[in-house]
């Protein structure tokens, strides 16, 4: 075993002072350290999209980042989405257009969207197809998360 | 799976990166933006006894154009070259290449040089620095060399690289004026590594072609330039019928490999047809 290492992670706005040997991917810290369990894992090695994070304003996968890399940014998960008991604009159109069965991939479908609409709410149909493109959903044959990043996507403009 | 353990270190200069390689020898590794590295740690694929993380060293995150040298440093990720970079040529056609590398959260972490470094030989950007005769620049304990694209790629995750230098910088000549450039891949998923791809760059001088540069990535153990079909080109209307016949030539002369994802007549058909794609697209671009 390596020794563990203090580092601050700053996630939705609030510090968490963890203590991680370096090999704790960011998902495990934020999961099993921050205890926000919200951010999931499926394949752990880049293609599923499950854990979609935020980190200083981009979508990257938090399975193939370290936790020790993230010290000093800024990172956003699922739990930091919702203002209270208000969705944010994605998350109320996943709600209003069913675009989750399981709820698996979720997280990830919300984080990536939220990117996407936050750098362009503008982007174009097309664009937006290939963006989602980067995660993977077993349930809703994508048809309805299309639907409802589109429909958020007005709402953010 | 989760990890081996590992020693961790994030210098803050290159000269500090290079002399942590070479002290701690050939267990360690440079980690750049993870997207391979990391995949395959997870796996246990890849368990380094410690890892040197570049990400913290600010003088490698550039890229700008000067004197006709597109200069790429180490921490330039792929997403940066999702907008026009340059004037010419390669001003469309990198974002274009770019946006077939992996998915938007990968392309936001994994840098040009790391693809350089693992050298996949379905790379786009490897392809890139091969068919464009880039310059790879490796930075060593005692010196600094500069690699030619055509010595630099040597089999599969196999390069010129030693385990005590980090990929420094690229540097890719740009094109000059009459340069057309068009660019066709293969994957079964969008976002997978490509099957096959080609890189295909033409000179048109009085409507006919003056100079050719075809370059196939996914074909072989590295990327490649395929002289015959350069020279077929050369002194021919830019038309269908040139292409076919240059494509015919690559795909005849690519020695591919089966596996898994495809056997290698599937594969030499592919880089027919991707061929042929690529330089229809260098017209329209
Ligand atoms: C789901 C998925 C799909 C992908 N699809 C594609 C694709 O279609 N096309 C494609 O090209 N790539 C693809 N990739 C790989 C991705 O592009 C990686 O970013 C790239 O291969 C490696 O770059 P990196 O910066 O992430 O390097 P890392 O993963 O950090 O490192 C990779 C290797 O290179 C070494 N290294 C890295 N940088 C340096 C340096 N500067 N000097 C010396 N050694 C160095 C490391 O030690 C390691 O051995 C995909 C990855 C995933 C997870
Ligand atoms: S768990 Fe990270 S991409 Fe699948
Ligand atoms: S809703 Fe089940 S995996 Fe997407």
């Amino acid at each position: 075993m390596t020794d563990k290492i203090a580092v601050t992670l700053r996630v939705n706005a609030r510090d968490y002072r963890i203590e991680v040997e370096p090999r704790r991917t960011l998902a495990d810290a934020i999961r099993t350290d921050c205890g926000l369990t919200g951010t999931h894992l499926g394949c752990e090695h880049g293609v599923c999209g499950a854990c979609t994070v935020i980190v200083d304003g981009h979508a990257v996968r938090s399975c193939l980042m370290f936790a020790v890399q993230a010290e000093g940014s800024h990172i956003r998960t699922v739990e930091g989405l919702a203002d209270g008991e208000r969705l944010s604009p994605v998350q109320q159109a996943f709600h209003d257009h069913h675009a989750l069965q399981c709820g698996f991939c979720t997280p990830g479908f919300l984080m990536l969207a939220t990117a996407i609409l936050e750098d362009n709410p503008r982007i174009g149909a097309d664009d937006l197809r290939h963006a989602l493109a980067s995660n993977l959903c077993r349930c809703t044959g994508y048809h309805n998360i299309v639907i409802a990043v589109q429909a958020a996507a007005e709402k953010m403009r | 799976m989760k990890p081996a353990p590992f020693a961790y270190h994030a210098p803050r200069s290159l000269a500090d990166a290079v002399r942590l390689l070479t002290e701690l020898g050939d267990d360690a590794k440079v980690l750049a933006g993870g997207q391979s590295l990391v995949a395959a740690m997870n796996f246990r694929l890849a368990r380094p006894a410690a890892l040197v993380d570049i990400n913290r060293i600010a003088s490698l995150d550039f890229v700008n154009s000067e004197g006709g040298t597109l200069r790429i440093g180490a921490l330039a990720r792929h997403a940066r070259f999702e907008r026009p970079l340059v004037e010419g040529v390669l001003g469309g056609l990198l974002p274009y290449v770019a946006r077939h590398i992996a998915h938007l959260p990968i392309r936001s972490r994994g840098t040009f040089a790391g693809s350089l470094a693992h050298a996949d030989p379905a790379s786009e950007w490897c392809l890139v620095a091969r068919t464009l005769d880039a310059e790879i620049v490796l930075t060593g304990p005692k010196a600094e060399r500069r690699v030619p694209a055509a010595d630099y790629f040597q089999g599969v995750f196999t390069t010129a690289l030693r385990s005590d230098e980090i990929v420094s910088e690229i540097r890719i000549p740009l094109p000059g004026a009459g340069w057309h450039g068009g660019f066709a891949e293969f994957s079964r998923r969008a976002g997978d590594f490509a099957l096959a791809m080609c890189l295909a760059l033409i000179r048109i001088e009085g409507g006919r072609i003056a100079e050719a540069k075809i370059g196939i990535g996914g074909g072989a153990d590295r990327p490649l330039r395929i002289a015959a079909a350069e020279r077929a080109l050369v002194g021919q209307a830019p038309d269908a019928a040139a292409f076919a016949a240059a494509a015919d030539i690559a795909a005849r002369e690519i020695d591919p490999m089966s596996d898994i994802h495809a056997d290698a007549d599937y594969r030499r058909d592919l880089v027919g047809a991707m061929t042929r794609r690529a330089l229809a697209h260098a017209l329209r671009a």
